[in-house]
C-alpha cells in the first residue's frame, strides 16, 4: 500500500509544473536522429527552458500545433507550412537546418536505378520494374514530397501491388523496406542513424529535388492564447542563431554530417 | 538512449495508479451490480461487460480531443502529463476490473446472501465481510486491470506523446527503439517489461496469499 501511495505522489510530481517548460511538436527525423536531444541540452542550460519534444510526422505536428498543444513546430513541407501560417496558425517561419533525401533499396537494385542522380527517372524506373516500393503514406513532410515527385512523374502507383503504403513513420517505412527487399524514400538524418539495414544501400542522391528543408515556425497568440510565446521565440531564435547553428553543424554520426547548418545552404 | 531507469519508474507508476483508480470505481460498482436493484441494472452489467474489448488507441484519441487546448478540459492542463496517461488506462481498466469483480460477488451473494440476510444484516453491512471473502478472486480482477496497463502503448502513445524525461514509458520507448532499428535494444526493454510486470502480479499474489 505505501509502495502505491509513493507511486501515486511520483505521478503527482511528473505531473506538475515545475521548471518553465515549452512544447516542441517536431518531425521524427530531427527527433529519432538524435539532432534534438544532442543539441536542445545547451539550450536548456543557457536558459533555463526546459523543451519537451513530441516527434510527430509533420501533418500531426502541424495539426497538433493548429490545435493548440504546441508552443511551436520544426518541421519539414515547405507547402503543408505555408498552408499552416496562411490560416492564421503560425506567424514566423525561419529556415534552420537542411539536408537532403535519398532514395534507399536492396543492393541486388531490381530496379536498376543505382547511382542515377535523376529521382523522376527513377521513379520511372521503379514502376517500369514493378519493384517493391514503400511508401510512408502518414502524411509526413517525406510522404508529400513522394507524392509530389510520383505527380511529376504522371503515373499514379496508389493501387499498383508493388507500391506499398505501410501508414508509418521513416522507422518503420526502413524496417518494411528491409523486410521486403523493396525501395523507399528517405531523409539522409534518419538513415545515418538508422540500425536496422540489412540489404538496403542509397541508390539515388544529389536531385535538387530532394533537397530536405527544415523550419521552425511560433504559434500565432492570436489564434492559440495558450501558446508560450516569450520561451518559444527564445527557442527560435537560439535555433536560427549562431549558437543553435554551430551545434546543428556539430552534430556527426560515423563520421557523418547529419543535418547542415542553414547558411550551407547550396541554393538560393 | 536515455537512462533506463526512469522510463521504469515512470511506467509503473502510471500503470499501478490506474489500475488502483480502475479497482477504486470497478470494485464498488462490481459491488453495486451484485447486490443492488435498480432499472437499468441488467444493460449495466451488458454494457461493463462490453467494455472489456475497449480499443486503447480510440480512448486516448477521445481522451486527447478532451485535454486539447482546442477541447473542453484544456484548461486543465493535462494533455502530455504522466496525470492524463493515468486517466487513460484508468478508464481502459475500469470495466475490466468491474467486470471480472461483479462475476465473484454475484456467486459470493447468490452462497451467502440468504444467511447475511437471515443475521439481520443490510447489503450495506454485509459489504464489508463479502469483499474480505472474495479479497483473491478480486486481488486476481485487479492484476488483470494491472496487465492491461502496463501493456497499452496506443492510449499513452496519444495523450502522453511519448516525450523523453516526461512520458516516455517502456511500452513507448520499445515502439521507438524499434522505429529507430534497434530491434535487438527494444526486445531487451521489452523482456525487461515482461519480468517487471511477472514480478509485480507475483509480488501482489504472494503478499495476498500470507495474509490469508
Amino acid at each position: 500500500m505505501r509502495f502505491l501511495l509513493f507511486a501515486f505522489l511520483l505521478v503527482c510530481a511528473a505531473g506538475g509544473a515545475r521548471a518553465e517548460s515549452i512544447v516542441l511538436a517536431s518531425t521524427t527525423s530531427v527527433d529519432n536522429s538524435g539532432l534534438l536531444s544532442r543539441i536542445l541540452p545547451a539550450f536548456t542550460a543557457k536558459t533555463g527552458i526546459e523543451v519537451k519534444v513530441l516527434a510527430q510526422g509533420t501533418g500531426q505536428a502541424l495539426a497538433t500545433a493548429a490545435r493548440g498543444d504546441a508552443d511551436l513546430v520544426l518541421v519539414h513541407d515547405p507547402e503543408a507550412e505555408a498552408k499552416f501560417i496562411a490560416a492564421g496558425n503560425g506567424i514566423l517561419r525561419r529556415e534552420i537546418a537542411w539536408n537532403d533525401f535519398i532514395f534507399v533499396g536492396p543492393k541486388a537494385d531490381p530496379a536498376g536505378i543505382a547511382g542515377m542522380r535523376d529521382a523522376i527517372a527513377a521513379l520511372k524506373a521503379v514502376a517500369a520494374a514493378r519493384a517493391p516500393f514503400v511508401s510512408r503514406g502518414d502524411d509526413s513532410g517525406t510522404d508529400a514530397l513522394e507524392k509530389r515527385l510520383w505527380k511529376v512523374t504522371g503515373i499514379d502507383p496508389a493501387h499498383q501491388d508493388w507500391y506499398r503504403d505501410i501508414g508509418g513513420g521513416m522507422g518503420a517505412a526502413l524496417n518494411a523496406a528491409a523486410a521486403m527487399d523493396a525501395v523507399t524514400l528517405s531523409d539522409r538524418g534518419t538513415w545515418l542513424s538508422f540500425n536496422n539495414r540489412r540489404n538496403l544501400v542509397v541508390l539515388v542522391q544529389g536531385d535538387a529535388l530532394l533537397l530536405n528543408r527544415y523550419d521552425v515556425i511560433q504559434l500565432d497568440p492570436k489564434k492559440h492564447p495558450n501558446v508560450k510565446v516569450a520561451p518559444a521565440r527564445q527557442l527560435a531564435e537560439w535555433l536560427a542563431g549562431p549558437e543553435g547553428q554551430a551545434a546543428i553543424g556539430a552534430y556527426v554520426l560515423g563520421g557523418e554530417q547529419l543535418f547542415h547548418p542553414d547558411a550551407d545552404k547550396p541554393y538560393e | 538512449m536515455e537512462p533506463f531507469l526512469p522510463i521504469v519508474e515512470l511506467s509503473l507508476a502510471v500503470s499501478l495508479s490506474a489500475a488502483v483508480l480502475a479497482a477504486a470505481a470497478g470494485i464498488p460498482l462490481a459491488a453495486l451490480l451484485a447486490l443492488a436493484h435498480f432499472p437499468g441494472r441488467r444493460a449495466l452489467v451488458v454494457a461493463v461487460n462490453a467494455l472489456l474489448g475497449l480499443p486503447p488507441v480510440v480512448v486516448g484519441l477521445a481522451m486527447y480531443l478532451l485535454l486539447s487546448n482546442a477541447g473542453p478540459l484544456g484548461f486543465l492542463g493535462l494533455l502530455f502529463t504522466p496525470a492524463a496517461m493515468v486517466l487513460a488506462q484508468a478508464i481502459l481498466a475500469t470495466p475490466i476490473v468491474a467486470a471480472l469483480a461483479h462475476r465473484v460477488l454475484e456467486a459470493r451473494w447468490a452462497e451467502y446472501g440468504r444467511a447475511f440476510q437471515a443475521s439481520g444484516a443490510s447489503c450495506i453491512q454485509a459489504l464489508p465481510h463479502l469483499l474480505a471473502m472474495s479479497r483473491r478472486p478480486l486481488t486476481t480482477a485487479v492484476l488483470a486491470g494491472f496487465g492491461r496497463t502496463i501493456s497499452e502503448v496506443g492510449a499513452v502513445l496519444i495523450v502522453g506523446g511519448n516525450i523523453a524525461f516526461h512520458t516516455r514509458v517502456m511500452t513507448t520507448a520499445v515502439a521507438l527503439e524499434t522505429n529507430m532499428g534497434n530491434l535487438e535494444l527494444a526486445l531487451s526493454l521489452g523482456l525487461v517489461l515482461i519480468g517487471i510486470s511477472v514480478t509485480v502480479s507475483s509480488a501482489v499474489l504472494v503478499l495476498g496469499e500470507g495474509r490469508q
